[in-house]
């Protein structure tokens, strides 16, 4: 521990801690901008300016350490005067569209410029015209609110380890972009969205889908289902007041139905659906012979980075379309069929954590019934926003229920949101498998579980040792495949998500700004609602949902059947695009 | 966006490129590798376009845009080779305030190209550059080696004539 003092008083902190970490020890918030913890650390910004006794300037708070006997300023005169001005050059050369932007109310540097009552029209900037890229299937930028804190360019490069975007040219004209200025579709971006979720302000954002999608419910002549993914229920709560890590599935699908869904259904369904095929999928590899580590495909963010990046690991890769398509591709023939619908009359809608799955839903051989298995992909911010712009009290919603059959699941099925979830729920039914369909063959992997980028465990299920990984965070997936690459290690089974921390963190979820996400383990809150949920389900395995057995026992046959392979498995392809 | 890339065809050789696959192995492992690395790829090619910067990245691990960033941050590289015939306007302080901002902008209105660029044909490369110690004679622009001064807007159609 070190002694300081802020603001006149004594404290004493733990050595190594900035001014910023130590400030908030203190109870005090110092505003950041350009900073995110072990994310972006460059005291860029210079928001986060305090006084410190003996140095010659204002220093950077969120990159400066604290040392035995410093005395630190964090509110003088001349601190404040320094964020105000800052503060009004940044604004000076921002796109003030804040009545209508999408980030009003959710944007730091509104928060602050308030907050500090600033003179937005102090400084006359230049503004110049800037393309908006809007070339990506997911999102856009439009550089015109860019404050060039660099939070999207770390996301990118040092998170996902990817790097197509970061600053070109310098000084006045430093442009946040791609190499030679070409649109990011043109680029190996895998649209996680990671870039999104870091930016403070209203630069970019995820493709809205709502007007489509508003179009379609008020169209009598289809039947709209919808299905929202896992993590959807554990950060839409955050929209509308409520802690970090609060479930509010029922109230969720209370919403859905007063948006004028026809059918309310559920991703957990078809999460079931798909460790059916997983699962036997990796003991078929694992007992005839098949390409082993068998990894996930769950992840679009990760599928793509595979085909980007490690082309060579395509044949691990599972074939198994992810839940979102599943769930479509499964509407389109299965359920359609069963309420005699022509599959061009349903309109399947998800509602992910996730910008990737609007990409993926554009996919090749993603359209079981010969139409597209998704047609609208929307993310759990606009699900938000269609909520409140239609006018429904989501706080006073009652909690309701899913509907039937595509809606009934098992905790398996909901821990897909977090990293390690999907392993965990393949283990419970190869295991129940492997020892000859054993009900008391274990439930609890806790091994997988955990905000950590890499992890790995070996069991011994009926005699077999399986091996596996799960990386989450696509620079931790690219260390993980180049250890078993070098030969330095070796799996049966691998689970690898795009963002980190899994679905829960995807790059679709609530927005929450940089001075909660520096002092809050997101990932780690939200994911609890997941286990929470799970823990409280009589059924714990995929295979006991009794929708998912008849669906077997309707249409589909065994796992893997021809049939299931039509209609539930993809392909991929290597791409070659600008790295 | 508007996709940079060089409107000139890339017509590097393959004596060029062991050149540039040769910097590379010899500064592979040093720290802030790229610069050296970048400075002799225009020694050898006279410019950065996108292939010989795609090279790079792919022999680095590093990402394109990484090497495209740095390229476009110092003013010592270019993305565009030279013309035939390079116009350089001064921009310093003399020439400036003689209206040698004028005369930049009508070489990029009559050339259709912009400050670094060259035109397709590959005759006319366009550059901004700072006082080149002509101030007596200010607005000056050169052409190779010619030096025009004392110039007004109106000279510019009939310097570039004496070119085509």
């Amino acid at each position: 521990m070190v002694n300081i003092k802020i603001n006149g008083r004594d404290y004493s902190v733990p050595e190594g801690s900035t001014i910023l970490e130590a400030a908030r020890y203190a109870g005090i918030k110092i505003p950041t901008l350009c900073y995110l913890k072990e994310i972006n650390e460059i005291g860029a910004c210079r928001i986060c300016v305090v006084e410190v006794k003996g140095a010659r300037t204002l220093v950077a708070s969120c990159v400066y350490p604290v040392n035995e006997g410093m005395e630190i300023v964090t509110n003088s005169p001349k601190v404040i005067a320094s964020r105000k001005s800052t503060l009004e050059l940044i604004v000076s050369n921002h796109k003030k569209e804040c009545l209508s932007c999408k980030r009003s109310g959710n944007c730091e540097l509104q928060t602050l410029c308030k907050e500090y009552g600033i003179d937005e029209n102090k400084f006359a900037g230049e503004n110049p015209a800037v393309a908006i890229d809007d070339s990506a299937a997911h999102m856009y930028r439009d550089n015109s609110k860019c404050i060039l804190c660099r939070r999207c360019v770390a996301a990118c490069g040092a998170v996902q380890g990817i790097g197509v975007i970061g600053a070109n040219e310098r000084g006045f004209a430093t442009q946040i972009a791609s190499a030679f200025d070409m649109n990011l579709a043109d680029t190996a971006c895998v649209s996680c969205g990671q870039c999104i979720v870091a930016c403070p302000t209203g630069a970019l954002g995820e493709k809205d889908d709502t007007d489509k999608l508003l179009e379609a419910l008020s169209d009598p002549t289809k039947t709209v289902v919808v299905q929202p993914a896992p993590a959807v229920r554990a950060s839409l709560g955050e929209a509308f007041g409520y802690p970090i890590g609060t479930n509010v599935e029922g109230k969720m699908y209370a919403a859905l139905r007063r948006l004028g869904f026809d059918k309310v259904f559920d991703t957990n369904f078809s999460a079931d659906l798909t460790i059916m095929e997983e699962a036997h999928e990796f003991l078929d590899r694992m007992q005839n012979g098949g390409t082993l580590p068998m990894i996930t495909s769950c992840s679009p963010g990760w599928v793509r980075y595979c085909e980007n990046y490690f082309p060579e690991f395509i044949p691990n890769l599972s074939t198994c379309k992810s839940p979102q398509q599943m769930f479509g591709a499964i509407v389109k023939t299965y359920y359609a069929q069963k309420l005699g619908l022509n599959p061009d009359d349903v309109v399947s809608v998800s509602v992910m954590p996730c910008t990737a799955k609007k990409f993926e839903k554009d996919r090749d051989d993603q359209a079981a019934a010969g139409v597209p298995d998704v047609d609208i992909s929307i993310t759990t911010r606009e699900l938000a926003r269609l909520i409140e712009k239609e006018g429904i009290m989501f706080r006073e919603l009652p909690d309701e229920q899913p509907d039937s059959p595509l809606g009934t699941y098992t905790g398996a099925g909901v821990i897909f949101g977090a990293t390690g979830g999907v392993m965990e729920a393949a283990l419970r039914t190869a295991a129940w498998k492997l020892t000859g369909e054993n009900n008391d063959a274990p439930v609890d992997f806790k091994e997988v579980r955990g905000v950590e980028g890499i992890k790995e465990a070996q069991y011994n299920v009926g005699g077999k040792t399986v091996r596996v990984a799960v990386a989450s965070g696509l620079a931790n997936a690219k260390t993980l495949l180049k250890r078993i690459k070098s030969g330095e290690a070796s799996y049966d089974f691998i689970e690898i998500m795009a963002c980190p921390g899994g679905c829960v963190n995807g790059g679709g979820q609530i927005i929450q700004p940089a001075s909660v996400r520096n002092f809050t383990d997101i990932r780690a809150e939200r994911a609890k609602v997941l286990y929470g949920i799970d823990e409280k389900c009589a059924l714990r395995r995929s295979h006991e949902n009794p929708d998912i057995q008849a669906l077997y026992k309707e249409f589909l046959g065994e796992p893997n059947s021809h049939k299931a392979h039509e209609i539930l498995h993809t392909s991929y392809k290597a791409q070659n695009l600008y790295r | 966006m508007a996709f940079k890339k060089s409107a000139v065809p890339f017509s590097g050789t393959a004596e060029q490129e062991e050149r540039l696959r040769a910097v590379i192995a010899e500064h592979k492992d040093d720290p802030g590798a790229l610069m050296p690395i970048l400075q002799k790829a225009q020694d050898i090619y006279g410019y950065l376009p996108i292939e010989v910067q795609t090279i790079i990245a792919e022999a680095l691990e590093i990402p394109l845009e990484k090497v495209y960033g740095t390229v476009t941050f110092y003013a010592q590289f270019s993305i565009n080779p030279k013309g035939k015939y390079r116009i350089s306007v001064c921009l310093g302080t003399a020439c400036y305030v003689k209206g040698s901002g004028d005369i930049f902008n009508k070489l990029q209105e009559r050339l259709g190209i912009g400050n670094g660029e060259i035109t397709p044909d590959g005759k006319f490369s366009l550059d901004a550059c700072r006082c080149i110690g002509a101030c007596g004679l200010a607005p000056v622009i050169t052409v190779n080696d010619d030096v025009y001064g004392r110039l007004t807007v109106d000279d510019v159609d009939k310097i570039l004539e004496k070119y085509k």
